[in-house]
């Protein structure tokens, strides 16, 4: 057996990456649902430099400025396009600014739950015996519990606060990532390069990072799409209800809970538009995670 | 001569798949007379069960009808729109499969799938219905109906679901029954019923038989004719006892003589050599010519289907002696 | 149910001193003291455990902190809100649910049917309590078709308050019920779609058509008594979820059912209460799976009579 050079005949090399792209892009919605999403993580990252105003800064507030309906100009002479809410902010650097937070927390506690769960996952796939059943009883009492009441109790013994949202969301999101993580791991352990591996007397830790790994994280990713839209849902429910960040910092959940008491005078615009902006967001990550697994999830059974 | 129940005229059935398009019945044509048992024979994949289901017009896409006649006592069924096709489906021409535990709903009763078959094409009532179901259940021998009928397809016996198959295929005493591999699925003693079964009541309502399978021994004892298929097209065709003890086509020779009983004890069990074409790629001419003992420089021509002698026919250009003529 | 009930008391105790709260800064030292015995909190943890276990096989699960009443009483008066609406909305998620996703597992690729999948990714990712203050706005501001808080005039049924019995109950049931169904009706398109898919090519399809039944009778009654089992399972499981998520509901549009009262007791750390709750709730678990047991094994024959042989 010998490799024999060829000169290569076509001058685009198909990789598998470049082929899952094709898959991906097969879905116009997925598409879409991507370039709206990176439009709302690109606001979100230079809000900083592109909202007309920072909502943080007391100084700059009026609450003459307060309750202008959208499209009117400020005291400043600013010009409010999305209204103000009670104190006088700017909704849209409101939103801008609240992006930033419910992404932070949503993508960083998904972030968090998955090394956690991913390496429980793993453990209990390759441990095996008693410490595989104690985790999964573990995953399946996390998993049997509604979501909500969870994240309710432990916000309620913590107290508020960024971190605590984000503890509470790691608690409740590790689950599912170590079950799909052990059940790829599982399979991928039976396969035969793993034996290759172990006969080579490769250190374990070895064969984990660069052997199982490569094999468990599409499955991973793909749950992981769903659970960061899931996340920043749930951190929006929680701050809406008052247990979730502070109101100095306040993310679109806070920012939709704090128009709640205007809904019924008419005021809609300081709790329509953030709902918009979480809308959007979670929708685009939800349409992107529904491709990615319909494309990955085939290709995985071949 | 009255027309025959069902005459098939060059039909073809088409599969339009990934890998090409699947000629899954490629020019088939035969006839049932009233009263007259057909058994058609053949190998999985020659076309048998995709010919059954054209003749009841219950081809799943990607397959359809795509040429030829099925003409039912002198209409083309091919011809027909859907919903006059469900008039005559279980009314004039009913259908048995395979395997009755898929086929019987798990989830309903018996005496309900019996009735809403009376109810479609009769307009009775619910009672009356019931009255019919009975009756057919203990037509095809099953004993006590009035309380097996209100029992669930698991909690019947093989053979027993194939019963009430049949007995519900008889239910508007049809003019024709196509019977795919009935008893395939079956113990040898229960096949041995339900064929005695079959023949008899053929013998009573004069309804036309054709019987699907690839087991030659059992159209031996039932069929009055055999038409044998291979690769999708019929390549030989006579009455029973002339065709199984003087085979024309080479197929039809090896098929017989593979049968197991047919063989001296200790002797290797004869083989046909070679396997099926696949249906996506079938050689010009004759399609058994790969695996045929006597293939010559002509088999790369499609042979044409000849009556040899009267109501025998094959499709070879060398066919063994037919023997006596009869 | 043990290890629950250790867990959230040991968690709940650590909530904060509850002392703290309750008892005015000002009360001098005798005071504090009598208060604090009078609540039984100068207990080591594990005997105030153990008393409140005993109490708890009473019936008695403490008295609230806010209201001065058994906390069981609390939770138990407004069940029957929060059950109503959590019925309300799987009532509404089938209704609805069911018929577009028999349409689009029926004809896949039409329009209509892609704009259903779409429709139930939509259904899923949007947050329930914007759409709630949404509908609000829509409903009860803009048009004023429907009342935007508060629950209905109620009948007295067996002893218990229910609203949907009234023209008026039903019409402040409606949107929060829908609300609450929104994301269900998701679930219930896409596992009936699916459900539909695969019933569709199994033999005992081809066999109704073979014996000439009109369409219509088939995907009613043959495909649609198959594929009952797995949604209604599903369905059934879920209510517990449900009945937890009615606590963004009922905030928002002050229904008032358990969900309420446990965020109330949350922010005033009501430790009673919420541990009241969490007992409920986690029995209601159990209860629940036990019966959606008990109905898979009604709806679905063969593993009906299995047990019988």
């Amino acid at each position: 057996m010998s490799a024999v050079l060829r000169p290569s005949a076509a001058p685009q090399v198909e990789t598998p990456l470049r082929r899952f792209a094709s898959q991906f892009a097969e879905s116009r919605l997925a598409l879409f649902g991507l370039a709206v999403f990176v439009v709302i993580v690109l606001a979100a990252l230079f809000a900083p430099w592109i909202a007309p105003q920072n909502p943080y800064d007391l100084a700059q507030l009026d609450i003459m400025d307060g309750r202008l309906p959208p499209g009117s100009v400020g005291a400043s002479g600013m010009v409010h396009w999305l209204g103000t809410d009670d104190q006088g902010r700017d909704m849209l650097s409101g939103i801008l600014y609240g992006l930033r937070i419910s992404l932070m927390v949503g993508a960083g506690s998904a972030l968090v739950a998955a090394l956690v769960g991913a390496s429980l996952g793993m453990l209990a796939a390759y441990a095996g015996g008693r410490t595989d059943t104690l985790i999964m009883r573990l995953v399946d009492l996390q998993l049997s519990f509604p979501a909500i009441l969870a994240a309710l109790m432990i916000l309620a013994f913590l107290g508020k606060g960024i971190l605590n949202v984000v503890i509470a969301l790691v608690v409740v999101e590790w689950a599912y990532y170590a079950r799909t993580v052990r059940g790829s791991a599982l399979v991928e352990r039976r396969r035969e390069y793993i034996e290759a591996a172990q006969c080579l007397a490769l250190p374990t830790g070895r064969i984990i990072f660069r052997h199982l790994l490569p094999n468990v994280l599409p499955p991973l990713i793909v749950v992981g799409t769903m659970q960061v839209a899931r996340a920043i849902a749930l951190e929006a429910t929680l701050s809406f209800l008052g247990l979730g960040v502070p109101i100095t910092e306040p993310s679109l959940g806070l920012l939709i809970a704090n128009g709640y008491e205007y809904m019924l005078s008419g005021k809609y615009w300081i709790s329509f538009y953030p709902g918009i902006a979480l809308l959007l967001t979670i929708v685009s990550i939800n349409l992107v995670g529904d491709q990615l697994r319909d494309v990955i999830n085939p290709r995985l059974q071949k | 001569m009255t027309a025959p129940t069902l005459e098939l005229r060059d039909l073809r059935t088409h599969f339009a798949t990934r890998g090409g398009v699947v000629k899954a019945v490629d020019g088939v044509s035969l006839r049932v007379d009233r009263g007259q048992v057909l058994g058609l024979v053949g190998e999985s994949g020659s076309g048998k069960s995709v010919t059954g289901f054209s003749i009841l017009g219950l081809v799943d896409p990607p397959g359809q009808v795509v040429g030829g006649q099925v003409l039912f006592q002198g209409q083309d069924l091919a011809r027909l729109d859907e919903e006059a096709m469900r008039h005559l489906r279980g009314n004039r021409i009913a259908m048995i499969f395979q395997d009755p535990m898929m086929t019987l709903n798990p989830v309903l009763r018996i005496d309900t799938q019996m009735i809403e078959t009376v109810l479609a094409h009769a307009p009775v009532s619910r009672e009356e219905a019931r009255q019919r179901a009975r009756d057919a259940l203990g037509q095809v021998g099953i004993a006590a109906p009035e309380e097996r009928m209100r029992a669930y397809p698991h909690q019947f016996s093989g053979g027993m679901r194939q019963r009430v198959a049949i007995a519900i295929a008889l239910l508007h005493k049809p003019d024709l029954i196509v019977a795919d591999e009935p008893t395939t699925a079956l113990d040898v003693t229960i096949q041995g019923q339900i064929l005695a079964e079959a023949q008899k009541l053929c013998a009573e309502h004069g309804t036309a038989l054709i019987w699907i399978t690839h087991d030659l021994s059992v159209v031996a004892g039932l069929a009055d004719r055999i038409a044998v298929m291979y690769a999708g097209r019929v390549v030989e065709e006579g009455p029973v006892e002339a065709v199984l003890d003087a085979p024309l086509h080479p197929y039809t020779v090896g098929l017989i003589g593979s049968v197991p009983s047919r063989n001296r004890r200790g002797a290797p069990l004869n083989q046909i050599p070679g396997m099926t074409p696949s249906m996506l790629n079938l050689p010009a001419g004759c399609a058994f010519a790969a695996r045929c003992p006597r293939a010559a420089p002509g088999c790369s021509e499609p042979p044409p289907f000849v009556e040899f002698r009267p109501g025998r026919s094959a499709r070879c250009i060398h066919p063994h002696a037919a023997g006596p003529p009869t | 149910m043990l290890v629950m009930s250790v867990l959230v008391f040991v968690g709940v105790y650590a909530i904060g001193d509850p002392v703290e709260i309750l008892i005015s800064p000002e009360a001098d030292q005798i005071e504090r003291e009598r208060a604090i015995r009078a609540l039984g909190l100068d207990l080591p943890l594990w005997q105030q455990y153990l008393v409140f276990l005993k109490n708890a096989l009473h019936g008695d699960l403490g008295r609230s902190f806010v209201f001065n009443e058994p906390a069981l009483k609390l939770i138990l008066d407004r069940m029957p809100a929060t059950l109503e609406l959590a019925f309300g909305a799987t009532f509404v998620a089938l209704l609805v649910g069911l018929p577009l996703g028999l349409y689009a597992g029926l004809r896949p690729n039409g329009a209509l049917a892609r704009g259903i999948m779409a429709g139930s990714i939509l259904g899923f990712s949007l947050p329930t309590f914007w759409v709630g203050l949404m509908l609000i706005m829509v409903f009860a501001v803009q048009l004023g078709w429907l009342p935007s808080t508060g629950r209905g005039d109620t009948v007295d049924v067996l002893g218990t308050r229910w609203s949907f019995l009234t023209w008026d109950g039903l019409r402040h049931l409606a949107m929060p019920a829908f609300n609450l169904a929104l994301f269900k009706i998701s679930l219930v398109i896409r596992l009936t779609r699916a459900g539909v898919r695969e019933a569709m090519l199994m033999d005992y399809v081809k066999f109704a058509r073979a014996k000439g039944l009109h369409p219509s009778r088939i995907v009613l009654v043959h495909v649609l008594k198959n594929i009952m089992i797995p949604v209604i399972t599903v369905v059934g499981l879920e209510f517990g979820g449900t009945i937890a998520f009615s606590v963004v509901t009922e905030s928002i549009f002050a229904w008032p059912g358990m969900g309420k009262l446990i965020i109330d007791s949350i922010n005033v750390l009501d430790r009673p209460v919420i541990v009241a709750y969490l007992m409920l709730i986690v029995l209601m678990f159990i209860v629940i799976n036990l019966l959606v047991d008990l109905t898979y094994t009604a709806l679905d024959p063969r593993v009906r009579l299995e047990g019988r042989t």
